[in-house]
């Protein structure tokens, strides 16, 4: 996104250093600053009582609701079982999607107009809806569909839904991020690759997609990531998720949802910053090795904000602007 | 061979006052949440580029926080936890105070995604700008408010406009707060119906309505407020 502009990357990491906004702080604005601090940390101590006082009245705090994260049952019968089948769901989805966006990208970037078209067609439908929207059709579309042919289906698993979803979404949003990808390689590159005679299937695949993989890879994790996050709505459906281990089943044995949401907010979060700072960490990488990347036109290969659809999906994308 | 559930489009028609009324409920929550993410994400970037170190940290902790929780967490915490468990009562009112609960959670989630596409923005704000803003004397909110966010406003207009449109769409998970939206009237049709194609597709362009003029109209303001350096 924006995160490429000349001299500010060393601007921006100096955080205790004066920031282009404020000077480095004399005897004045030290006192200032301390007093603001104070006042801020006054401030927020006191949100934090007024939430922590609430909990206490309604006995949130007591041993019961949390001792249950202190046995090893819980966790290797329920939590962990429940993360397993976040993870699962999240590698399927991920590797369907990165095919399906390789697929429908690629066939965008065609140059016969029957291929481009529906391809441009089916992407920009699944950016625009829900995913919510199309986990339920998935679930309850295709034995009504049969049903009309006159055949009966076994229903559609919770699992195989929330998949199909994660699928058709991401897949779009990743296509459009290898679309956009290839199309940031600068032309000299593919008009080379023409005058030394290979075609345009030669062109693609010894040409653009080898230097518009690494630049594009942070945003493919960034994706992955709403991904990730995405299968929590696996919940709504009843698949055994993380959420759904530490909303439904944790709680609905000890009566303990505020500690549940805790705990199962706090995993989420784990796993997430991991994944953020590998994103970042490849950002930085493909930064550094000009070799194989090829100078982009627009600074690095994002998800570009296609006129009516969002690219910042359910989570966090632009996590390549962002201090991860 | 019946091909109702590949054709018949009447499920849409006998319900179209409710479907309506439930498009209604995922606007009201939009504009409500909209607003209430703008000024929350705006007020988190201020205090992400502070003078002060509380703050900046402050805000870094609630970006970290919200972004890497799942939407489906932070709405049923203000459904269950907020409201059920902690007994936080908005309005007497149980659709009402549904209806809050729901717009809470959507802005606490979404404020975090303003504040960073925000922070981008001051980030294009060539340095200059900033310098000059210091060197005529004005003080760290007076160049904020006067030079800086202006100018950042209007390079993350696109950007912004793509959080707002993921919005829209995550409305739908407000469904698991037990708010009345489109999706949970998609889902109650087809529970009555099955789940026909006709009534997917009335819901999916009922999405496109919103979404892609919501697209179009940050895509020409974005054009149309664009500085030019």
């Amino acid at each position: 996104m924006t995160a490429t502009r000349g001299a500010a990357p060393a601007h921006r990491t100096a955080t205790t250093e004066p920031s282009v906004l404020f000077d480095a702080p004399g005897p004045r604005a030290r006192l200032r600053n301390n007093v603001i601090t104070l006042a801020v940390a006054v401030v927020l101590l006191f949100i934090a009582y007024l939430l922590i006082a609430r909990m206490n009245q309604e006995h949130q705090f007591s041993g019961k609701l949390w001792k249950p994260f202190t046995q090893k049952d819980v966790w290797t019968k329920q939590i962990i079982p429940g993360l397993g089948g976040t993870l699962k769901a999240a590698l399927v989805a991920a590797v369907l999607a990165l095919v399906f966006g390789l697929i429908f990208g690629l066939g965008r970037l065609s140059e016969h107009k029957w291929i481009s078209l529906p391809a441009g067609a089916v992407v920009e439908f699944f950016r625009a809806i829900p995913l919510l929207i199309m986990i339920f059709f998935a679930l309850a579309g295709p034995p009504a569909i049969w049903d009309a042919f006159g055949r009966t289906l076994p229903p559609v698993s919770a699992f195989l839904a929330l998949v199909i979803g994660l699928t058709l979404y991401n897949g779009s949003v990743l296509a459009e991020i290898f679309r956009s990808g290839i199309n940031s390689i600068p032309k000299g590159q593919s008009e080379a690759g023409y005058s030394i005679g290979l075609r345009r299937g030669g062109v693609l695949l010894r040409i653009l997609v080898p230097q518009a993989v690494t630049a594009m890879m942070p945003a493919v994790v960034s994706q992955l990531v709403v991904l990730l996050k995405d299968t929590a709505l696996g919940y709504i459906i009843a698949y055994n998720d993380l959420l759904n281990a530490g909303l439904r089943v944790v709680s609905g044995n000890f009566g303990n949802i505020i500690p549940s949401a805790i705990v199962v907010g706090v995993i989420y979060i784990i796993i997430n910053i991991a994944l953020g700072l590998v994103a970042t960490w490849l950002e930085k990488r493909s930064r550094r090795s000009r070799k194989s990347t090829a100078r982009t036109l627009s600074g690095a290969a994002g998800a570009p904000p296609a006129v009516g659809m969002g690219s910042a999906g359910m989570g966090a994308a632009g996590m390549d602007s962002a201090a991860t | 061979m019946n091909f109702h559930a590949l054709l018949d489009f009447g499920p849409l028609q006998q319900e179209f006052g409710t479907v309506m009324k439930a498009f209604w409920g995922t606007i009201r929550l939009s504009l409500v949440a909209g607003v209430g993410s703008l000024v929350l994400g705006t007020l988190l970037a201020a205090m992400r580029v502070a003078p002060t170190p509380v703050l900046r940290t402050a805000g870094a902790l609630y970006v970290y926080v919200f972004r890497n929780t799942p939407l489906t967490l932070v709405l049923l915490f203000c459904s269950l936890g907020l409201s059920d468990t902690l007994r936080l009562q908005i309005s007497n009112d149980p659709g009402t105070n549904g209806f809050w609960l729901a717009a809470i959670g959507m802005t606490i989630y979404t404020a975090s995604f303003v504040c960073e596409s925000l922070r981008a923005g001051i980030n294009t704000v060539p340095l200059g700008q900033a310098e000059a803003a210091r060197s005529i004397g004005l003080t760290f909110g007076q160049s904020l408010r006067l030079v800086v966010l202006p100018q950042a406003f209007r390079a993350v207009i696109a950007p912004l406009g793509s959080v707002y449109i993921a919005m829209i769409k995550n409305t739908t998970v407000a469904l698991a707060a037990g708010y009345f939206e489109a999706s949970a009237q998609m889902k109650q049709m087809f529970d009555t119906y099955g789940g026909t194609i006709p009534i997917f597709l009335g819901f999916a362009i009922g999405f496109m309505v919103l979404t892609l003029p919501t697209g179009f109209f940050f895509g020409w303001l974005a054009k149309r407020l664009a500085v030019a350096r």
